[in-house]
């Protein structure tokens, strides 16, 4: 029998072992309805080299059966809902009240003109105040928005990539109101600004004074806020841009090698930074693919760590994410089938061992949810979590035949892909070539041709169908959103020390010019004299440029 | 066959420009020249763009719900630009009571999610060819 | 109104440097409607005289629209009007095209005096060289002291395309190396300027070493970074210096000779295909037992001894 097998014995005794002491599993024993008792670790009946080297165990490398030793039986994955809301009293308060019910992170998505660095009255951000998200136009804004939450006993993930340095200084500047020291603030932001130029659109600088700046924030967190993640590499974006699941996990460890590279350019201790990468994918409707993907993910990652940068530590090589439902497969038709698919992509971010989830609500792709659908998203996880099982064996799937050779040839596939792009001259390069968008693109438009004529079935859009009346619903927003936090904006640019104001942006505009400067200094001094976003995004503007997508 | 060329414009923050683009190959693949403006453009600029491309429609596309304000001031854009002829159709998450709204403002046609992508061919088609009639 | 009366008020316009006239007197040549020929004859030919025609071509990527877009903002900050041609490949299945490189001119978007036209190549042999021709032409004619013309590709039709113009330009970058090397040799023989752009990026001193010694030390080549406008400034003026060495030297005026030549053949193959084909079609009948070769050499000598009525 397997279970005396030595390799096995060795897991069991170190990481096994180790985790049990310090994080007992849920439940005593786990049962089937009968009383059958659920194994931890559904193993072969040979431990061989071949397995040890492509599986192995969880907890170990190479992770494919997962980062931890007793996943789900240990602790759940984590259920993370986020919503956007127009001002910051009304996300404060929002925010306030789930802290009263135990919730113990917080959201934050943003607005589209702060999102790219635009304050509330440009005129670029007409119309757009408010919409998607909360507007921040300066300090003030974040104090309200974090006005009697404590910084040090929380964690905020911040949806923020091209201005995330400005939205960090300014939570770390109201911390410190607070008395909430830097090294004690928790949480995420976004800061993953390659994906931006091939997909998500909120870009802001040409790619290489983007990767400066994200790793100035690695740089500066590292030495004085190591609890915080500085980067959270987002393969999610890729996938709604259309993009194969294996282009997704290639293009998106492409960007995380590139960081990476960076960050060692940069002097920094690969061991220090690493460990903060986190990584967000998305979970679409093809459930044996999508669970593969993630094995084949966090596999290859181990390797290319392991192989390229002579990684050791474990900690190093795991690659840890959050996954969310795929918000392209919604249809505006027949909204209740929405639960069902949302249901089938988070069985399969769980199945493939995803560290957090976000579960989309059913009408969520055409307005921002309803209380309600938000609910019955956060069911399903939980009907997944503890009723269906899956959540009770580590990484049930392993050993289906189908299942490894998916996840070898997803793995090869995407590491094929990652060479071509080294080929190419890299992740840089492939942006302002277009390769990588074009790649996309093509993918985008060949499953788009298969819905069109009807090859690729998609239910209740072009199959199955009834007659009804789609309804889109209204996202209209109140224009007093805008008006006021406009004369907000006013008020605070008329009541700050002007020549304060006059200066920190001069100190910032220089250290920008000398390319061997920290920008989180001077950055911070700005938000302290409240410096707007669009201020400070001005200055670096006209530094850095600003970065024109391509058509194809 | 007649060529026309078009122009396809996505005023509006969004960067959503999947459906953009889709629309866009899936015109070219009908035989259409397409010009992009690639996202992030005010409505002075696409009127500008589409007056030296001298195109024959142009499209919009809004994914934010910025469309009640923008594809509007494109209209009045092109019509600053002395372009009031060029017809303009939209697409993008739009609700039904916005699109008599729209098509009033003068939006000659309106998409939305789930229009068949042959629907949208046929309709810039035939703004196209009215277009070309009134020309000289 | 009367054509004649709507030729003379478009070409009144066009010359007052109108854009909305400029853009639709080059879709009616484009288009081979009949006003097209009486545009062309109808444009100030001292304008076009004055005017310099700019090729500029490389693989896709290395920088051409971006490099584009910097020469047109030295150029806007001397006060002249510019004009810019976009070209890029119909697809030869369907005719339809996309065409991109407008997003790199955004930045002028709202200049009257930049003129940006995007250009299909209609997959017609050399059609395009006629149609882009006309387009310099009518945006010379406008008040565009100078004309850029971009097109994609470092093939033999581009070169054809970018030799329409006064001067060429090449324009390459680092991490394009296979496409470089197929046309290592003499790379400076067919062009005027080479342009290595990217030099902010590593393997940029390789590539010019890659590119030989001659080249490396020619004082035709110069290195650019576009998207800062770092050396982009020193290429105007080399580009405008060279201009000026041109014109005293007749040569701009042979360069100006062999380009219209070429353009009047492709326009004449471009004209001559259609009523070709109808004339193959519906008079002379190739026969099933004639080689089709042979049957073309027959038609030529008919059509040139102009023995076959030649009609529309
Ligand atoms: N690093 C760097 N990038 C550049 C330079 N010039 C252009 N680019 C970028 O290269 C990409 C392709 O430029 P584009 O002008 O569209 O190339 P084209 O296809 O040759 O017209 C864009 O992302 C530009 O921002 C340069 O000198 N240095
Ligand atoms: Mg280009």
């Amino acid at each position: 029998m397997s279970k005396q097998d030595p390799a096995l014995q060795e897991w069991q005794d170190n990481e096994l072992a180790r985790t049990l002491a310090r994080f007992p599993e849920r439940k005593e024993a786990f049962t089937c309805h009968g009383g059958r008792p659920v194994e931890r670790l559904a193993l072969p009946k040979e431990i061989d080299e071949a397995y040890q080297d492509k599986l192995g165990f969880p907890g170990r490398y190479p992770y494919t059966r997962g980062v931890q030793p007793t996943m789900y039986r240990g602790r759940l994955w984590t259920m993370r809902q986020y919503a956007g809301f127009s001002t910051a009293a009304a996300s404060n308060e929002r925010y306030r009240y789930l802290l009263d019910q135990g919730q113990t992170g917080l959201s934050v998505a943003f607005d589209l003109p702060t999102q790219i660095g635009y304050d509330s009255d440009d005129p670029m951000a007409l119309g757009e105040v408010g919409k998607v998200g909360v507007a921040i136009d300066t300090l003030a804004d974040m104090e309200i928005l974090f006005d009697q939450i404590p910084l040090d006993k929380i964690s905020t993930s911040m949806t923020i990539n091209s201005p995330a340095m400005v939205l960090l200084a300014m939570y770390i500047v109201v911390a410190e109101k607070q008395g909430v020291k830097a090294e004690q603030i928790m949480g995420t932001i976004q800061n993953d600004l390659l994906k931006e130029y091939v997909a998500r659109g909120t870009y802001i600088f040409p790619p290489r004074a983007s990767l400066r700046l994200i790793t100035n924030i690695f740089q500066w967190c590292s030495a004085n806020a190591p609890r915080f993640n500085t980067i959270s590499i987002s393969g999610y974006h890729i996938r709604e841009a259309g993009s194969t699941a294996t282009q997704e996990v290639a293009f998106t460890l492409a960007n995380g090698l590139t960081y990476v590279q960076t960050a060692l350019d940069a002097g920094l201790d690969l061991d220090v930074f690493a460990p903060r990468l986190a990584f967000f994918f998305n979970a679409s409707s093809n459930l044996l693919e999508e669970a593969a993907k993630f094995r084949a993910a966090r596999r290859l990652w181990a390797r290319l760590m392991k192989e390229r940068f002579q990684a050791e530590k474990p900690s190093t090589m795991m690659l840890r994410f959050h996954t969310q439902t795929a918000g392209n497969t919604l249809t505006a038709q027949q909204v209740d089938n929405n639960i069902v698919r949302v249901t089938i992509q988070a069985l399969a971010a769980v199945l493939g061992g995803t560290q957090s989830l976000h579960t989309n609500s059913r009408d969520e792709a055409l307005s921002l949810p309803t209380e309600d659908s938000v609910r019955t998203a956060l069911r399903t996880q939980q009907i997944i979590a503890h009723e269906s099982g899956v959540a009770d064996t580590v990484d049930p799937l392993a050993g289906s035949w189908y299942i490894e050779e998916l996840t070898d040839a997803i793995e090869q596939e995407a590491l094929d892909l990652i060479n071509q792009v080294d080929e190419f001259g890299g992740v840089v390069a492939c942006i302002e070539n277009g390769f990588i968008a074009g790649q996309i693109e093509d993918a985008a438009y060949q499953y788009q041709q298969q819905i069109e004529s009807g090859e690729r079935v998609i239910v209740g859009v072009n199959e199955f169908q009834v007659d009804e009346d789609v309804e889109v619903p209204v996202m209209r927003l109140d224009p007093a959103v805008e008006d006021e936090q406009v004369r907000q904006l006013k008020q605070v640019k008329a009541e700050r020390d002007q020549e304060a104001v006059r200066q920190c942006l001069a100190d910032l505009e220089n250290a920008a010019r000398s390319d061997s400067a920290n920008l989180m200094k001077p950055v911070l001094a700005a938000v302290r004299a409240y410096c707007s976003l669009g201020e400070i995004c001005g200055v670096l503007r006209g530094v850095f440029g600003e970065y024109r997508g391509r058509a194809w | 066959m007649e060529l026309y060329r078009i122009l396809i414009g996505k005023p509006g923050l969004d960067g959503h420009d999947r459906g953009a683009k889709f629309i866009a190959r899936a015109l070219r693949d009908a035989g259409f020249e397409v010009i992009y403006t690639g996202i992030r453009r005010t409505p002075d600029e696409i009127a500008a763009s589409a007056v030296q491309e001298d195109v024959a429609a142009v499209g919009l596309s809004s994914m934010s719900g910025a469309h009640a304000r923008l594809f509007p001031a494109v209209l009045e854009a092109l019509d600053k630009a002395g372009a009031k002829d060029i017809p303009v159709l939209g697409g993008g998450i739009i609700p039904a009571e916005d699109i008599p709204r729209l098509k009033k403002a003068g939006i000659s046609s309106v998409f939305t999610p789930g229009t068949p992508v042959d629907t949208i061919i046929n309709a810039f088609r035939e703004a196209c060819c009215q277009h070309h009639q009134q020309r000289c | 109104m009367q054509p004649a009366q709507l030729l003379e008020q478009l070409l009144e316009r066009l010359h007052r440097g109108d854009s909305r006239s400029v853009a639709r007197a080059i879709s009616l040549v484009e288009d081979q409607t009949e006003l097209g020929p009486a545009i062309m004859q109808g444009l100030d030919q001292q304008r076009l005289d004055t005017a310099l025609t700019v090729g500029i071509t490389g693989p896709p990527g290395a920088g051409k629209s971006t490099l584009t877009s910097a020469l047109v903002h030295h150029l806007r900050e001397q006060g002249l009007r510019v004009g810019i041609i976009a070209v890029d490949p119909s697809s030869s299945l369907t005719q339809g095209a996309l065409l991109g490189d407008r997003i790199r001119m955004m930045d002028h978007a709202l200049d009257r005096d930049v003129v940006v036209r995007s250009m299909a190549t209609r997959g017609r042999l050399g059609g395009v060289c006629a149609s882009a021709g006309a387009a310099m032409r009518i945006m010379a004619a406008s008040g565009c002291r100078i004309i850029l013309i971009e097109t994609v590709g470092i093939g033999q039709s581009e070169m054809d395309i970018a030799s329409l113009a006064d001067i060429t330009l090449l324009v390459l970058a680092p991490g394009f190396g296979d496409d470089i090397q197929a046309m290592k040799a003499g790379i400076l023989e067919v062009v005027d300027l080479l342009v290595i752009n990217k030099a902010d990026m590593p393997g940029s001193r390789k590539l010019l070493l890659d590119l030989g010694r001659e080249t490396a030390n020619s004082d035709r080549v110069l290195e650019t970074v576009a998207s800062e406008r770092q050396g982009t400034e020193t290429l105007l003026e080399r580009i405008l210096a060279f201009e000026t060495e041109l014109r005293q030297e007749e040569e701009f005026k042979q360069r100006r000779q062999r380009s219209l030549n070429k353009e009047t053949v492709d326009w004449s193959i471009e004209l001559i295909r259609a009523r070709l084909t109808d004339l193959v079609d519906n008079e002379f009948l190739t026969g099933l037992d004639q080689d089709p070769r042979a049957a073309a050499e027959q038609v030529l000598s008919d059509v040139l001894r102009n023995s076959l009525t030649f009609q529309r």
